[in-house]
C-alpha cells in the first residue's frame, strides 16, 4: 500500500512529486488573520481561497474567515481593478472588518494587475483599512507568503512619532497559536511589555463561548502594527521567515532588530531568553531557570533511548531548524533534513548545526520534496521521521515511528493549541519523541522482554 | 454578529417554498462563498481514476491542496495518491512553462517502473495566460510513448465548478472515444460515484445480487484499463447528477447508451433507484429479485431507524451540500426519520433540483444556492437548526454556532450510501445531536 516509490534515486529537474510546501497566498491569508478585525482577501480565483481556507480549517479545526475576488474570464483580460474594488465595497458592507488585507495570486500577478494603485483609488470608508501584498504563487514558497503578507501590513501602517513606546515588538513567525501564548509568557516572565506580530492566538484557537464571532478576540490591532517603528527593537523568530520583515522594519525606522532561530529545544529557549533580558535588563527569573531546569532532568532521565536515533525532519525551514537542533540535543543524528521552500540559507544553517554537532552522513537540502526524502529512507532507513502529516505516507510503508509537527496537521487534534517552543514547548517533545520511540519498542519486542518498567 | 444580506444575493435566496431560485451563476466578488474552482471541479470527478498519474502543470499550491484529500478508495493502484507537478517557477512564467511540461512527463516516463499508461495533465489559471500549448504537449508526449496524455485546461477562473466537472467528463470522453465500437455486453456503469469510504463498492454489490453486472465505474476505483470498457454497458446510472450528467449525455449520443438518474442515499431512494435500474434493463425477474432484495434490506432497518428515531424526531436539520441531488436524498431520510429539514443549500443546484427540493420541504424552509457562511449562519440561528450537514469548511462553523454536524463530503469517513449506509449517517447524527459535550457548550458558566 502507497508504496510506488522506487528505491533507485533518480536526478529530478522538472517534476515534482509529493511536495513539501505550497504556495505564497495560504501564507499570506494565515499572517492576515493574526491581525485584529481583519478579512484576509485572495484576489484571483475562486479556488484559491476555498483551498487555502479548507487546510487552514483542516490544521485548526477552526473557521478560516477570507473573501475573494472570485475572477472571471473578462477578470483575467482585462484585469481585476473592478473586482478587487466592488470586493472592498461588498466586503465592508457585508462582514465589517475593521481591515482587509489584499495578496495576489498567481493569475493576479501574471495579468499584471497593480493593487497598489487600485487601493489608492477606492472609496474606502472613514477609519477602515485596506493593505495588499504581492505574493506571486511561482515564487518561493507559503513561507515568503507569511512574511511578505506581514510586510505589506507594515509598509501601509507603520509610522514613527519619534516616542519610543517601550514595547519590544515579537515576529514569532509561522507557529500554532499554543507557540505564540508559550513565547508570550517567557515574555512576560521576564517582564518584559510585548507587541506580537502577527498573533493567530485568540483567533485560531477561539474558545467556545457559543456564538460565533467573524472576528475573535485575539490579534495584532491596527494601532499596534502602526507603533512597530516607535518599538524598543524587534526580536524576529525563524531566521528564513523573520529576515526580511525585521530588515524592513530597520530600513524604513532604524528599529534595531535581533534575528534568532526559532526556540525550540535548549540553547535556541536560551536565545529567546536572553534576548528578552537584553530588553528588560532583568534577572531570569526563578521560575524560569526551574522549568529550563525541569527540561534538562527529563532529557537526562530518557537520554538512553534517543541517543543516536536516526531521525528525518521535514517541513518549513524554521520550524526544521529548530527541531533539528533540539533532536542534536538529544543525542539523535539528523539523517535527512529537508524543506520544500527554496532557500539556500537553509541548507547552510542546517550543516552548520551538523559541523556544531559532529555528526557526519547527514543530508540536508532545500527545494526538496517528500518523494525524494522517502528514496532516500528506503535506502538507509531511520527509527523516527518528524513532520506534517503528509509523512504518514512515508512512516506506513516503511513502517517508522511518525511524529507530526509543523504545518499541516490535519489528522490529530489539539496539536495548535499547545507549544513546541520553550522549555515548556521542549518537555513535550521530549515525551512525545520518546513515548512514540518506546511505542514502537514495545510493539516490537518479544514477549520474554516485554517490561513494564523501562 | 448581525451580518446583513446582500443585494445582490437576495435572489439567490428563497424564503418561501415556490419561489422562483436565482441558480447557476457566478459568486459575488467579496462574499466568503464556500465555492471552488473550475481546476477543482475537475480534478474531484478525475482524482479516483487510481492508475492515472495526474500532473498539475501550474505553480505548486494546486497540486499541494489536492495531494490525497479526498477518501476515494482503491482496489487497485495507489498512484492517484500521489503528487505531481510542474512547480512552475518565477522563469517558466517569463519564458513559458511548455518545455518544463515536457521534461516532467519524460522524468515521470523513465522514472516509473511499470510504465505509465495514463497522464492526466491539469492546466491550471496561468498556463492559458502565458500561452503554453498544452495540447501540443500532450499530443507530443502521447506519440512519443505509444501512451494516452489528456489535456484537462482548467483554468480557475474560467467558470464554476461545474465547468470543471464538464472538463473532466471531456477527458474521460477523450480516454474512451477510440473503444467505442466494442461490442456490447448486458451491464450497467456507474457514473458519479468516487467510492468515498467505499460507497460504490456498496452500491456495485447491491447491483451483482440483483445479477445486474457492473462493467465500469466512473470514475470512483477506475482504471485507465476498466474506463475503456464503458462504451460496451447497455445502461449508464448516474448517481451524482451535478458532475456527471453530462458524461450521461455525451455517452448516450455518441455511445448509445441511455442513462437514468438515480440516488442511494436513503432507504427510500436506495430502494426506488435498484428498481429503477433493474426496470431501465427491461427483464421482469431482474425487477422482481431487485423489489425483493429492497424490501428484506429495508426492513432489516427499520429496528433501527426506530431504535433512533424518538431520540431524533422533531429536530430540525440543515443541508448544505454541493449538488441539488444530494440534498434531495438527504432531505428525504431526515424525513424518514421524522426530522425537519429548515435550510437547504447547494453549492452548484439547477433548476429543477430546485424544484423538486420546493416540493419535500415545509412553507418556511429556507432555500439557498451558493451560500456564505455570514448567510449560513443567520439562517442557522434564525431558524434554530440542531445539525448541519455540510463539507470541510462547513464543520468549524457548526461547531462554534452550538450546533452538531455531520460531514456529508470529502471527509465522509464511513460509507453512507445504500442500506449499509442508513445505520452510519442515522448513527453519525445521533451521535453527533446527542453527544454530551453539548452539556458544556451550551450549559454557559462553569
Amino acid at each position: 500500500m502507497l508504496d510506488l516509490t522506487p528505491k533507485t534515486v533518480k536526478e529530478r529537474s522538472a517534476l515534482r512529486v509529493n511536495p513539501c510546501k505550497t504556495c505564497q497566498p495560504v501564507g499570506a491569508m494565515y499572517a492576515a488573520l493574526g491581525v485584529k478585525g481583519c478579512m484576509p482577501h485572495s484576489h484571483g480565483s475562486q479556488g484559491c481561497c476555498s483551498y487555502h481556507r479548507t487546510v487552514l480549517s483542516r490544521h485548526f479545526k477552526e473557521p478560516a474567515i477570507a473573501s475573494s475576488s472570485s475572477f472571471t474570464e473578462g477578470a483575467s483580460v482585462f484585469g481585476g481593478r473592478s473586482n478587487i474594488s466592488t470586493a472592498a465595497k461588498n466586503i465592508f458592507d457585508m462582514y465589517d472588518p475593521d481591515i482587509i488585507a489584499v495578496h495576489t495570486t498567481c493569475l493576479s500577478e501574471t495579468i499584471g494587475d497593480d493593487l497598489g494603485s487600485y487601493i489608492m483609488d477606492m472609496d474606502i470608508p472613514e477609519g477602515k483599512i485596506v493593505v495588499h501584498a504581492n505574493t506571486p504563487s511561482y515564487v518561493g514558497s507559503h513561507i515568503n507568503g507569511f512574511f511578505n503578507m506581514m510586510m505589506g501590513f507594515m509598509n501601509y501602517l507603520t509610522k514613527k512619532t519619534g516616542t519610543n513606546n517601550g514595547k519590544t515588538a515579537v515576529f514569532p513567525g509561522w507557529v500554532n497559536p499554543g507557540d505564540i501564548r508559550e513565547l508570550k509568557r517567557i515574555a512576560g516572565l521576564m517582564n518584559v511589555p510585548t507587541t506580537f506580530f502577527p498573533d493567530q492566538s485568540g483567533v485560531l484557537d477561539a474558545p467556545m463561548t457559543g456564538k460565533y464571532d467573524m472576528y475573535p478576540e485575539g490579534g495584532t490591532t491596527a494601532e499596534e502594527i502602526q507603533g512597530l517603528g516607535d518599538s524598543e527593537g524587534v526580536i524576529a523568530l525563524g531566521e528564513i521567515i523573520g529576515a526580511e520583515p525585521a530588515e524592513l522594519l530597520k530600513k524604513k525606522w532604524k528599529t534595531p532588530y535581533t534575528l534568532l532561530p526559532m526556540p525550540v529545544g535548549v540553547t535556541y529557549t536560551d536565545q529567546y531568553v536572553l534576548a528578552l533580558r537584553r530588553q528588560s535588563k532583568t534577572e531570569v527569573p526563578a521560575e524560569l531557570e526551574a522549568e529550563r531546569g525541569r527540561l534538562v532532568d527529563l532529557l537526562l532521565d530518557s537520554h538512553q533511548y534517543t541517543y543516536q536515533k536516526n531521525v528525518a525532519i521535514f517541513g518549513d525551514p524554521d520550524v526544521v531548524i529548530g527541531l533539528t537542533s533540539f533532536a542534536l540535543e538529544m543525542g539523535m543524528t539528523p539523517k535527512y533534513v529537508i524543506t520544500g521552500t527554496p532557500k539556500g540559507e537553509f541548507t547552510r544553517r542546517i550543516e552548520a548545526l551538523f559541523a556544531k554537532y559532529g555528526v557526519t552522513g547527514c543530508t540536508a537540502k532545500a527545494n526538496a520534496d517528500l518523494f525524494e526524502l522517502h528514496q532516500w529512507i528506503k535506502n538507509e532507513p531511520v527509527d523516527l521521521l518528524i513532520g506534517s502529516t503528509y509523512g504518514k505516507q512515508i512512516a506506513r510503508s516503511e513502517d517508522i515511528p511518525f511524529l507530526r509537527a509543523g504545518f499541516p496537521v490535519l489528522d490529530r487534534y489539539g496539536g495548535p493549541l499547545q507549544p513546541i517552543v520553550g522549555y515548556a514547548g521542549a518537555i513535550r517533545l521530549v515525551e512525545q519523541i520518546t513515548n512514540v520511540l518506546l511505542d514502537r519498542f514495545d510493539r516490537d519486542v518479544s514477549d520474554e522482554d516485554f517490561e513494564i518498567v523501562l | 454578529m448581525n451580518t446583513s444580506i446582500l443585494e445582490e444575493r437576495k435572489t439567490s435566496i428563497s424564503h418561501h417554498r415556490g419561489s422562483g431560485l436565482c441558480c447557476e451563476r457566478e459568486s459575488v466578488a467579496g462574499a466568503v462563498s464556500q465555492r471552488a474552482c473550475v481546476y477543482c471541479g475537475a480534478r474531484v470527478v478525475l482524482n479516483p481514476v487510481t492508475d492515472a498519474y495526474h500532473i498539475v502543470h501550474g505553480p505548486i499550491g494546486c497540486a499541494s491542496y489536492t495531494w490525497d484529500i479526498r477518501g476515494s478508495l482503491t482496489s487497485g493502484a495507489d498512484t492517484y495518491r500521489n503528487s505531481f507537478s510542474t512547480d512552475l517557477r518565477e522563469t517558466d512564467i517569463v519564458f513559458g512553462g511548455a518545455k518544463k511540461l515536457t521534461a516532467a512527463i519524460d522524468e515521470l516516463m523513465e522514472k516509473e517502473d511499470p510504465a505509465p499508461k495514463l497522464i492526466f495533465v491539469y492546466a491550471t489559471c496561468i498556463v492559458g495566460v502565458i500561452g503554453d500549448d498544452v495540447e501540443a504537449v500532450c499530443r507530443q508526449s502521447e506519440k512519443k510513448y505509444g501512451i494516452r496524455v489528456i489535456p484537462v485546461k482548467a483554468s480557475g477562473f474560467s467558470g464554476t465548478k461545474s465547468q470543471g466537472y464538464k472538463l473532466a467528463c471531456d477527458a474521460i470522453m477523450t480516454l474512451i472515444e477510440p473503444h467505442k465500437n466494442q461490442p456490447k455486453r448486458f451491464g450497467v456503469n456507474i457514473l458519479g460515484d468516487y467510492n468515498l469510504a467505499g460507497e460504490m463498492w456498496i452500491i456495485k454489490g447491491y447491483l451483482e445480487k440483483i445479477a445486474i453486472p457492473v462493467i465500469s465505474t466512473i470514475t470512483g476505483d477506475s482504471s485507465h484499463e476498466k474506463l475503456i470498457n464503458a462504451p460496451s454497458a447497455t445502461l449508464n446510472i448516474v448517481q451524482c447528477a451535478g458532475s456527471s450528467s453530462y458524461l450521461a449525455e455525451r455517452m448516450s449520443e455518441e455511445m448509445d447508451i441511455p442513462y437514468i438518474k438515480v440516488s442511494f442515499f436513503g432507504i427510500e431512494d436506495t430502494a426506488a433507484s435498484l428498481l429503477r435500474v433493474a426496470d431501465a434493463l427491461d427483464k421482469p425477474e431482474l425487477s422482481a429479485k431487485a423489489r425483493q432484495f429492497a424490501a428484506a434490506r429495508t426492513a432489516e432497518l427499520l429496528p433501527i431507524i426506530e431504535k433512533y428515531k424518538p431520540r431524533l424526531e422533531g429536530k430540525k436539520a440543515a443541508v448544505f451540500v454541493g449538488g441539488g441531488f444530494k440534498a434531495i436524498s438527504l432531505i428525504r431520510q431526515f424525513n424518514e426519520l421524522g426530522m425537519k429539514t429548515v435550510i437547504v443549500g447547494t453549492q452548484t443546484g439547477k433548476r429543477d433540483e430546485y424544484e423538486i427540493i420546493n416540493s419535500l420541504v415545509g412553507e418556511d424552509t429556507v432555500v439557498l444556492d451558493d451560500a456564505n457562511p455570514a448567510e449560513l449562519e443567520r439562517f442557522i440561528l434564525e431558524k434554530q437548526a440542531d445539525i448541519l450537514v455540510g463539507g470541510v469548511k462547513e464543520r468549524p462553523l457548526a461547531y462554534k454556532l452550538g450546533v452538531a454536524f455531520c460531514d456529508h463530503n470529502h471527509e465522509r469517513k464511513r460509507p453512507l450510501a445504500g442500506f449499509d449506509g442508513i445505520e452510519n449517517f442515522v448513527t453519525e447524527i445521533h451521535k453527533s445531536i446527542n453527544s454530551p459535550v453539548w452539556k458544556y457548550v451550551k450549559g454557559g458558566a462553569v
